[in-house]
């Protein structure tokens, strides 16, 4: 017989994370309207195989099998994995990404709440270093259903023909790879994947996942700490770099609607297992990965640095909470 | 006045109190046989005053406080004695507490009744009035009340009377809010008056608007400055500290003494039960006690303690399918080891549970570190990081992030989507750092006192060297008739001992040379002076041992002696023989 | 290359003040891991160590002239805290020393007592009062339950008693429910 309290808010991991997935729809429904449906495709091929790897690693373990697939974090980090991927990317790409963040990054360090690291950006993070021409490759916006498939079975990549790049990744390559000193706004001019704001459909990618998250915040699942201050870090990081020489770098705006941004914010830092849970602790851990988002993305080798960033403030996450306890109940003037 | 404080966290269970609100209190009646534990208060566990066999009278003291932090226990009704014994107490541990079982012999006959006039009595005679009546906090603390009845020394002080009653099922102070608004009150003017208080406020959680209608009408009535204050309904709004907070801003740390903050709560029951005391000078014998959950007819009880808890389910006609009984709500309560243990004074309720009514929780996952705990928690404390420590038994940090601090509220399990029995958890890390500093007191008890006897020892054996020393110098003065100073005491043998001991063996030496010196002679030589002294000290103690109660003696004592002497003589003589086979 | 060794030297005389001064600043009195080692010991003095009490023991230990099995009333949970202080493989209690037993206290019977002192006399920290020929009694808090004083007794009338749970004593028990796999 248990122990009070005997009554219990109708509450569970499942809940949770179905309403983390939920949340993720309206900005996987804009994806799927600027490039195609190439992303449903791989969304439920990294699923399947992230069930799987886990189904497989419980056994393994002994632990019970279907008590912990049907909390479906295994599907909410699958689909992190696949957001952040080219919706192009071969389906062995996402599928050994996810199987890695699962497997690896997830289980083999105890699996559920034990993993001191994001695994979906873990899965990123080695896919990047290990295929960097893949992992930035997008398609064009007209790009049909079956050239799509065609792609994510493997088939053989005419780039220029079928792939874009992403508005970070267009710019990057401009500012560096040009014979000629360039300034943003020649590359913004000169390239197709730059839209209204940020980049052709980005903005309504990024307006779909800050619904979202705004609902996640609403619904209590996340608090408002690590969303903000990750935008506020962005904005202000790159506002100062744009403030000191607009020809060198992106306007705040840019940044904010481009890339994993708002996926981020609401996302990806507001992972509860790999990240800090005290207050303060949150203000910090997304502001420092922000601060390192974007001068991996302003000074790095890669388009973008969230998964970077984040891993690397995984590290700080025991620090940040150990350092920035909240004051007790009559102890706040101790 | 409005509600201009708040405290952090807590929770919107479902209420379920419309269920025993319906009908009015009911007395209950008397069992065959009740079962009155002595220790029923927070402090020392009063000593029984009757015996077996013994009749005693409805209101008398059957268990004297011990000391002050303790609160005497009386009969309940009258009857005979019929044992006192052990008894299984209203505790989930299912210990046996000693117990004056009675059997009631119906008439119900009270102790003739002394009232008082409070304005006529100093506070210590109140307060030993209080100790000796047996009250003791009746929201489920049963602290005794007469310790913190005490005017404050600086601050200007101000009371408050805990009607808010947030947990789940328990309507018994609504209840007596409604039926007995003035003598609560009354017994606030007792308080009011030993506190020095200026202002008195009554706060009520808004899901009672018939008792606070109650309540201020009765402030009306006796004309009294008292402000009842409407908090909203919150688990656990009816926390002593949350109260305070809400109601005065004041946050009253764990360990600290609220008077020395200048504000002092009590339950509106045990207000009562102090009008009752002092106005009516009846001991606290009774309560109110909620009836509910998987029970036919919810009620409150007015319940003689000592009654069985399966008494009053009975009376409440508790379904078949009940498999438990709970003492306080579904949120902080605890199992009972069996239905038939007496109601005691921290029974505010009691609930028949079943597993339609709680059912078993879901599997436990892992944390998920969601802090949807942190949300909940009323004492600001990180429930979940006090979990892992709790877990990995690592005690010092789980101390360092305060679980001493938490109330067992219970709103981090309730909410958490993990079903870890969070509270559970601090239970155990809480009872077991209380184990840890008993055993490690013990230890260093031991060690201490024997180190004392290894340096006594060791002191002793170097005063009958000395002694022998000096025997020996003596022995060889008188031969050689001439000055031989006397021979070092021997050194300490080899072993190591700590420093600490040695300097204290220095310091114990210095000091049987300054007691000695008045009585000896003043002696020139140091080392002189020193062996005087412990051969002063050595016949002082070969007198102070020497046996006291073998002159005047019969021949048969002096036959007896002789006897065990014989008897040691020869178990000696055996023991030295197994030694000495045993070496062979 | 001369630059580069010039570097290298001076690292080195740096890092070695460094050390130096650390050594000096953070110098530690006396014999911390004795005083450790005794710290986890139940201090009950009763010598089934085969050392005279604990600090003794404590410091054959320190000294590596002990195991650390040798303590029956420490029990398993005192061999790991010793095994997790010293680095040392944690090794079952040594059956020579004795076993472990629930914390007792020795009660004297006093009908039966003589008044002899011998237990007096044995007792390792003075928890036994009387004198003598005249009745003895053990005072309970005080007593470690060693049982030295049982052999010494001449007519027996020594018993330890076990300390049972009350409800101050009470703990709560560790709340883990695993879930296991589904078999």
């Amino acid at each position: 017989m248990n122990n009070s309290p005997y009554i219990r808010k109708p509450a569970s991991i499942q809940t949770v994370m179905l309403k983390v997935l939920l949340a993720l729809l309206p900005g996987v429904a804009a994806y799927v309207w600027f490039f195609g449906v190439g992303v449903l495709i791989n969304l439920v091929l990294a699923s399947l195989a992230a069930l799987l790897g886990e189904a497989l690693m419980l056994k393994a373990r002994g632990r019970p099998v279907g008590i912990f697939l049907a909390d479906l974090s295994a599907v909410v980090t699958a689909w992190l994995v696949v957001l952040t991927f080219p919706p192009i990317a071969p389906w062995w790409l996402t599928v050994s990404a996810t199987l890695f963040a699962i497997v690896v990054v997830k289980q083999l360090y105890g699996g559920l709440g034990q993993n001191p690291f994001n695994p979906a950006m873990a899965g990123y993070a080695i896919m990047i270093v290990a295929f960097p021409a893949l992992m930035s490759q997008w398609p064009h916006g007209g790009l049909g259903l079956a050239a799509q498939l065609d792609l994510i079975a493997g088939g053989l990549r005419d780039l220029d023909a079928i792939t874009g790049a992403t508005p970070l990744d267009a710019l990057r390559t401009g500012l560096r790879e040009s014979a000629t000193p360039t300034t943003v706004q020649q590359v913004i001019a000169g390239s197709p994947a730059f839209g209204l704001v940020g980049g052709k459909g980005w903005e309504w990618i990024a307006a779909g996942y800050l619904l979202g998250g705004l609902w996640l915040w609403q619904q209590r699942i996340i608090t408002w700490h690590l969303p903000l201050a990750f935008l506020a870090g962005i904005a202000i990081v790159s506002g100062a770099l744009w403030a000191i020489d607009p020809g060198a770098f992106a306007s705040p705006l840019l940044h904010l609607v481009a890339g994993g941004t708002m996926l981020g914010a609401f996302f990806i830092v507001t992972d509860p297992v790999s990240g800090p849970t005290t207050p303060r602790g949150k203000l910090y851990f997304a502001a420092g990965a922000a601060l390192i988002t974007v001068v991996i993305r302003a000074f790095g080798a890669y388009p973008d640095g969230i998964a970077f960033a984040v891993l690397l403030m995984n590290i700080c996450a025991p620090l940040l909470d150990m350092k920035n306890q909240p004051p007790v109940f009559g102890h706040k003037d101790d | 006045m409005g509600k201009p404080f708040d405290f952090h966290g807590g929770v919107k269970p479902q209420t379920n109190k419309a269920q025993s609100t319906r009908e009015a209190i009911a007395v209950a009646s008397l069992p065959s046989q009740m079962v009155v534990p002595l220790h029923q208060s927070i402090g020392g566990t009063p000593h029984p005053l009757v015996q077996a066999g013994e009749r005693v009278l409805k209101g008398q003291r059957i268990g004297a406080a011990d000391g002050n932090v303790s609160a005497a226990v009386h009969a309940p009704t009258s009857g005979t004695v019929i044992a006192v014994e052990p008894r299984v107490m209203a505790h989930t541990s299912g210990l046996a507490m000693l117990s004056v079982v009675i059997e009631p012999d119906g008439e119900d006959a009270w102790l003739p009744l002394s009232p008082s006039n409070y304005h006529s009595l100093q506070g210590d005679e109140i307060r030993d009035l209080l100790r000796d009546a047996g009250v003791v906090g009746l929201g489920g603390a049963v602290f005794p009340s007469h310790l913190k009845l005490k005017a404050g020394k600086d601050k200007r002080m101000t009371l408050v009377l805990n009607g808010a009653e947030c947990e789940p099922y328990i309507t018994c102070d609504d209840m007596l809010m409604r039926e007995r608004a003035q003598d609560i009150l009354r017994g606030g003017q007792i308080m009011r008056h030993m506190l020095g208080a200026d202002t008195v406020l009554i706060g009520i959680e808004d899901n009672k608007p018939e008792a606070a209608a109650a309540m201020r009408a009765a402030v009306a009535a006796l004309g009294e400055d008292m402000q009842v204050v409407v908090v909203p309904t919150r688990y656990p709004a009816g926390g002593a500290k949350q109260l305070i907070r809400s109601l005065t801003g004041i946050e009253v740390p764990h360990g600290k003494r609220s008077t020395d903050y200048g504000v002092q709560c009590f339950n509106v029951g045990t207000a009562y039960a102090i009008h009752e005391t002092i106005n009516l000078g009846r001991p606290l014998i009774s309560r109110i006690v909620t009836v509910s959950g998987n029970v036919e007819r919810p009620r409150n009880y007015e319940v003689l303690f000592g009654t069985p808890m399966s008494h009053l389910l009975r009376l409440a006609g508790a379904k078949p399918d009940t498999d438990r009984t709970v003492m306080g709500g579904p949120m902080m309560g605890y199992l009972m080891p069996k239905p038939d243990v007496p109601v005691v004074k921290a029974t505010n309720c009691v609930i028949a549970g079943s597993r339609a009514l709680f059912p078993p929780p879901p599997p436990e996952m892992p944390c998920i570190r969601c802090t949807a705990c942190v949300d909940v928690c009323p004492a600001d404390l990180q429930p979940h990081e006090m979990y892992w420590f709790a877990r990995a038994k690592n005690f010092g940090k789980t101390q360092e992030y305060h679980v001493f601090d938490c109330i067992e509220c219970g709103c981090c399990a309730y909410v958490c989507p993990s079903h870890i029995p969070l509270v559970d958890y601090y239970r155990f890390a809480k009872t077991e750092i209380w184990a840890r500093e008993r055993n490690k007191d013990a230890a260093d008890q031991a060690r201490e006192r024997f180190e004392f006897r290894t340096l006594r020892e060791q002191r002793e054996k170097e005063e009958k060297a000395a002694k022998l020393a000096v025997k020996a110098a003596a022995g060889r003065q008188t031969a050689e008739k001439r000055v031989v100073p006397p021979a070092p005491p021997p050194a300490a043998p080899a072993d190591a001992r700590p420093a600490a001991v040695a300097a204290a063996r220095a310091e114990g030496a210095l000091a049987v040379t300054a007691d000695a010196a008045p009585g000896a002679a003043p002696s020139p030589d140091p080392k002189k002076a020193l062996i005087e002294a412990a051969i002063e000290r050595a016949r002082q103690q070969r007198e102070a041992i020497a046996p006291k109660n073998t002159e005047n003696l019969t021949a048969a004592q002096k036959a007896e002696i002789v006897e065990i002497e014989a008897r040691r003589a020869k178990i000696r003589e055996r023991a030295r023989t197994h030694d000495e086979d045993a070496r062979q | 290359m001369l630059s580069a060794l010039l570097v290298m030297a001076l690292g080195a005389v740096i890092l070695g003040a460094a050390l130096g001064w650390a050594s000096m600043r953070f110098k530690v009195e006396g014999d911390p891991l004795v005083d450790k080692i005794d710290a986890i010991l139940p201090q009950t003095q009763c010598g089934q160590c085969g050392h005279p009490g604990c600090r003794p023991y404590a410091t054959a230990i320190a000294k590596g002239e002990a195991e650390i099995n040798q303590c029956p009333p420490g029990g398993e949970e005192g061999i790991r805290k010793l095994a997790d202080l010293l680095g040392r493989e944690f090794k079952p209690l040594n059956a020579e020393n004795g076993v472990e037993k629930p914390k007792s206290v020795a009660l004297i019977d006093e009908a039966t007592c003589i008044g002899c002192t011998l237990c007096i006399q044995a007792c390792p920290v003075d928890a036994i009062v009387g004198a003598a020929k005249q009745m003895h009694t053990v005072v309970a808090p005080l007593c470690t339950g060693c049982e030295l004083c049982l052999p010494p007794c001449p007519v027996n009338c020594i018993t330890m008693e076990p300390v049972g749970e009350t409800v101050e004593t009470w703990k709560w028990k560790y709340p883990v429910v695993e879930i296991k796999a589904a078999a």
